[in-house]
């Protein structure tokens, strides 16, 4: 009898040891997949946050600008900065023919003309000078330089010539290439050339999306959740909206993609590829969402709150506004944040709805074309140039900054704001 | 003088019956007591006095209840100036997450009783005082309520109550979470406030029955057993149940 007890018990112990390990190694394999993905980004992306430039003297020579004497401002404005762009290029080597001039002039930027002009309009002294000037690097050679390129593939199957390889070799030598954080990348619009690509107007259409959400789907979810929970008799019609609330959070996000081009473009003839429309997109998404977390956040304020105030004399409208949905207001910002995390996120019904073209331009308002953060992830992720696949990581990388700063502010305030009860 | 004449009332949850053709008055400045064992529908009835039962769905109250002559299940009755007059004091101390005075003030503020800043002050400051919380609390009025201790809290509920002015406070065992000197002051404060309001407590204890009231109903599976004058419910009651209760044999 006593025997058995103690094997019993000796069971129960290994029982218990085997559970614990089974749940640490799980915790074990999550943790290892997250350090390998976030591994896998930091160790391609880091490298987007620089950018290469070529230390090239330029001459800025009158006549070949077409300037006359004492040129005005928008004498500067209109001059011709090809030629001597042209020049400077060529002058890197002195010996070389034409095609090699051509190859010289691909070792930059096609933008390489208007940085030389830039550099004429902040100081118009320099007329007749001959000064360093910084000029981005094309990508291929960025990608060399940060050495991902690989360089010992036969001539013929590289983008970069042996020719531009010795004269780049020579620059690096004599320390005329630099390497300095990539302003550009967060203040350009998205380029066709990877070394101009920046993540501006993708940022910004994340930006005016996520407000264009907030403002739709906040004050709608706010309202029904408070209606439904604290107005609306308990029958079978509520039933059968609280259950379609449910079922709507879990309906897939390229369903209301389809919503939006249907209704939204086809019907109302609001104008494709804004965040406008892709934040009415969004907003259809993440309403469920909200009311589901507000109406948690109100059924969590103890009913003697309620009954206070009641008793007090106040209608229910009092109660509610005054006591409820202040004391319930923490709980539903939270879960407005997370579901605006998750939209920001969302990327099938933004492509749907044609926020997937190529922008250029940095969108000023909602009405603008504009693409998103992980909209430009997949657009990227398409191009075939070596430089975008850095591109690709770092534009991650400030997604899920975005949104670790988006969850935790969620955290913050329902921590900070959240009131205890004795 | 009656204050409270209830007339023929049945309460129903759904289709069940809590409440059977309860009659009573209830006399004006006087501390009535109601008693009898869990569930016997005593806090149900007290709930249908300043008509809290309209917030639970699925109950349904018949019969009528006057007050001062008028019948307050009739559909003329304002639901917000009736519980104006018939404040009510909970079983778990429930003050609103707010400071000491907003707890006060909110009352007034919300039935428009205070024209000024230095009005409400007095408002607050006397209800406090009626409360016999003043002493204890006029340095901290700007802390939150709920950071008092659970008599303290209750206390701040009875001024919350009595800060409009009600003709009536209902008290649905407003010292069962309490410790007994807690409870000791509460009682006294009730000897207190029936000079100026009439007072309906519903309790467990019978000793604190028999100390603060001076009427007391005896409640059993819904109905009113008896109901009469404390004195004579505790010391010779008509009905065999009631005395059953009152000497401990059941409940």
């Amino acid at each position: 009898m006593n025997k058995n007890k103690e094997q019993l018990l000796n069971k129960r112990y290994k029982a218990e040891q085997r559970f614990r390990l089974y749940g640490l190694s799980a915790i074990f394999m999550a943790l290892l997949f997250l350090t390998i993905f976030i591994f896998k980004i930091f160790s391609t992306g880091y490298s987007a946050f620089q950018k290469t430039w070529l230390i090239v003297p330029v001459t800025f020579d009158a006549e070949l600008m077409m300037l006359d004497q004492n040129p005005s401002k928008e004498d500067l404005q209109d001059a011709d900065y090809y030629d001597i762009a042209l020049k400077s290029m060529a002058d890197l080597d002195p010996n070389a023919n034409e095609d090699q001039e051509n190859e010289l002039k691909r070792m930059v930027s096609y933008f390489f003309e208007k940085e030389i002009k830039n550099e004429l309009l902040n100081d118009p002294n320099l007329i007749g000078k001959t000064k360093e000037v910084y000029l981005t690097a094309s990508d291929d050679l960025d990608q060399v330089f940060k050495g991902n390129y690989p360089r010992d593939l036969p001539e013929d199957q590289r983008r970069v010539s042996d020719y531009q390889l010795k004269i780049f070799d020579q620059l690096v030598a004599n320390g005329k290439v630099e390497s300095k954080f990539n302003i550009s990348f967060f203040t350009n619009a998205d380029s066709r050339e990877a070394e101009l690509a920046g993540i501006a107007s993708s940022f910004m259409g994340s930006i005016f999306s996520i407000l264009v959400c907030l403002m739709i789907a906040f004050p709608v979810a706010v309202l029904a959740a408070i209606y439904l929970e604290e107005f609306a008799p308990k029958n079978r019609f509520t039933d059968f909206i609280e259950v379609n609330i449910n079922n709507l959070a879990a309906v897939p996000s390229i369903v209301f993609g389809l919503l939006g081009l249907g209704v939204l473009l086809a019907i109302f003839q609001l104008p494709r590829s804004t965040p406008l429309v892709g934040g009415i997109t969004l907003s259809l998404m993440t309403l469920p969402t909200i009311i589901i977390a507000a109406r948690a956040s109100l059924k969590a304020v103890p009913p003697s709150i309620r009954e206070a105030a009641l008793a007090m004399g106040a209608s229910r409208m009092q109660t509610t506004m005054h006591h409820t949905v202040p004391l319930s207001m923490p709980g539903t910002l939270s879960g407005t944040i997370i579901g605006l995390a998750q939209a920001l996120g969302e990327t099938a019904p933004l492509i749907l709805i044609g926020m997937v073209a190529f922008v250029n331009t940095i969108p000023g308002s909602p009405m603008d074309p504009a693409a998103s953060l992980p909209v430009q992830i997949y657009i990227w992720a398409e191009s075939a140039e070596r430089g975008f696949v850095e591109k690709v990581s770092a534009c991650i990388m400030v997604l899920l900054g975005f949104l670790i700063i988006m969850n935790l502010f969620a955290q913050i305030i329902r921590h900070k704001f959240e009131k205890k009860w004795s | 003088m009656i204050k409270i004449k209830a007339k023929d009332v049945d309460v129903f949850y759904g289709k069940k019956q809590a409440l059977f053709n309860i009659s009573l008055d209830i006399e004006e400045n006087q501390v009535t007591a109601l008693i009898g064992p869990s569930g016997c529908g005593k806090s149900t009835f007290l709930r249908c006095l300043n008509r809290m039962n309209d917030v639970i769905d699925i109950c349904s109250v018949k019969g009528e209840i006057l007050i001062n002559d008028f019948n307050i299940n009739d559909k003329s009755c304002d639901v917000v100036r009736l519980r104006e007059k018939i404040g009510m004091v909970f079983q778990k101390p429930n003050p609103f997450p707010k400071t000491l005075y907003e707890n006060v003030s909110y009352g007034p503020t919300i039935h428009g009783m205070a024209q000024s800043k230095q009005e409400m002050d007095e408002i607050v400051e006397n209800s406090l005082k009626k409360a016999a919380l003043w002493e204890e609390v006029k340095d901290r009025l700007h802390e939150p309520g709920t950071g008092l201790s659970g008599g303290q809290q209750q206390r701040l509920c009875i001024a919350r109550a009595i800060s409009v002015r009600p003709e009536v406070i209902l008290m649905d065992e407003p010292c069962s979470a309490l410790d007994p000197i807690a409870t000791a002051q509460i009682e006294e404060l009730i000897d207190e406030l029936k000079k100026e309001h009439t007072i309906i407590i519903v309790t467990h204890s019978m000793a604190q029955a028999a100390r603060v009231s001076q009427n007391t109903g005896f409640f059993h599976l819904g109905q009113l057993i008896e109901h009469g004058s404390t004195d004579k419910i505790f010391k010779n009651p008509d009905n065999k149940k009631t005395q059953d209760y009152i000497t401990g044999r059941f409940g």
